[in-house]
């Protein structure tokens, strides 16, 4: 399952959130959107908000760093 | 229904520590909270836990995570507790999802930012109003925004948000800004920000996303076009809902110095209470107390 983690490198639950996915060893693709708008507005499409992180899994989307919904998610 | 000899309210450091001690004395309890972590999972980095001479709060966070895996811990996250009630000699939490029996009670739920409490405040949550300056700050890139607050953490985003936004309005509803003056000195350097003292927000507003917001200032109203707004005007107790419990001003549940509040059974630990110095530390050491306050209790009631 694809994993990807839109964030940026000032954000806390980011960090929060990319070291979780480490520690369960899943691998992701890290999205910098502070470094492309082009990825901002893909992010706002994507979750309909301006907020980070967000978090994709496979086709389900997660705004911010719901571990209780990443878990499940991941758990599929 | 299960009974609980100790239910904790809040997974930060001052809840984590309760947990590890709780676990230790073999008590049988639960862990209710909204996330992990608290305040520490968004701070940058910490240089005066001891032990660790830098390490962030993120990655802190984890280890006391581990810390508290390391026992078989029941956790109900994201949960939160509504209310308590006191049913005879035990309590009932009532929580968004659930309700349980306990003889004895941990607050430890944190803080969190305080809202402006002003109309499209909520309607615009991550749709341009954001809490995290740091976090969302880079999204508002070549946009106008506006930071709400004159403390050191609305000074901070501002600071931020100067090098890249073309337009930075800094609104704060006080003749002088209580952050340090030199952060305000360089503040005024910066050709785009636009510093609005003893005004007040009066709406936020947009379609979508947020377009902008109403000041007033002396009586008169301003529109400022902005597409961010920042709120930095520092952070409320997490006490909602707990009528029971007696709190200060400031809506900190009252505590003596064994984490006591006014309910017997019923004890707060961490930023939540009223013990001054909110520091990482010194929720974990409260949180310590409060484990062994309660353990006390419970060996010297009858239930």
């Amino acid at each position: 399952m694809e994993v990807k983690v839109y964030s940026t490198p000032t954000c806390p639950y980011c960090k929060m959130a990319k070291e979780y996915l480490s520690s369960k060893k899943i691998s992701y693709q890290d999205i910098d959107v502070s470094q492309d708008k082009a990825r901002v507005a893909e992010m706002v499409k994507l979750s309909g908000q301006m907020g980070v992180p967000v978090i994709v899994v496979g086709s389900e989307v997660i705004r911010g760093f719901d571990r209780g919904r990443l878990e499940k998610l991941l758990a599929k | 229904m299960k009974i609980y000899d100790l239910i904790i309210v809040g997974a930060g450091p001052a809840g984590m520590t309760a947990a590890v001690y709780a676990a230790r004395k073999r008590l049988e309890f639960l862990i209710i909270s909204r996330d992990i972590g608290g305040q520490l999972s968004w701070s940058g980095d910490v240089e005066n836990y001891t032990g660790y001479q830098f390490i962030t709060g993120p990655e802190l966070t984890l280890k006391f995570e581990e810390h508290i895996r390391r026992f078989k811990v029941n956790m109900h996250m994201p949960e939160t507790v509504k209310e308590l009630i006191q049913e005879g000699k035990s309590i009932k939490a009532v929580s968004d999802k659930s309700e349980y029996i306990c003889r004895t009670v941990i607050v430890a739920s944190g803080k969190r930012p305080r809202p402006l409490n002003v109309k499209g405040e909520k309607e615009f949550r991550n749709k341009g109003v954001t809490y995290c300056a740091t976090c969302d700050g880079p999204l508002f890139a070549d946009k106008p925004v506006a930071i709400i607050g004159g403390g050191n953490s609305a000074l901070d985003a501002a600071l931020q948000m100067v090098k890249i936004s073309p337009k930075v309005h800094i609104v704060n509803n006080a003749q002088n800004f209580t952050a340090d003056a030199i952060m305000v000195d360089k503040l005024k350097e910066s050709p785009v920000a636009q510093i609005w003292n003893n005004a007040t927000v009066q709406k936020i507003y947009g379609d979508n996303f947020v377009r902008g917001i109403e000041l007033e200032k002396d009586k008169k109203r301003y529109d400022l076009k902005v597409e961010g707004v920042f709120i930095e005007i520092g952070l409320i107790a997490n006490t909602d809902g707990l009528d029971i419990l007696k709190k200060n001003e400031d809506s900190e549940i009252i505590v003596d110095c064994h984490n006591r509040t006014n309910v017997a059974g019923i004890f707060a630990a961490g930023d939540v209470s009223n013990v001054p110095e909110k520091q990482v530390i010194v929720a974990c050491g409260e949180g310590a107390k409060a484990t062994l306050a309660a353990f006390r209790y419970l060996s010297t009631h009858t239930f």
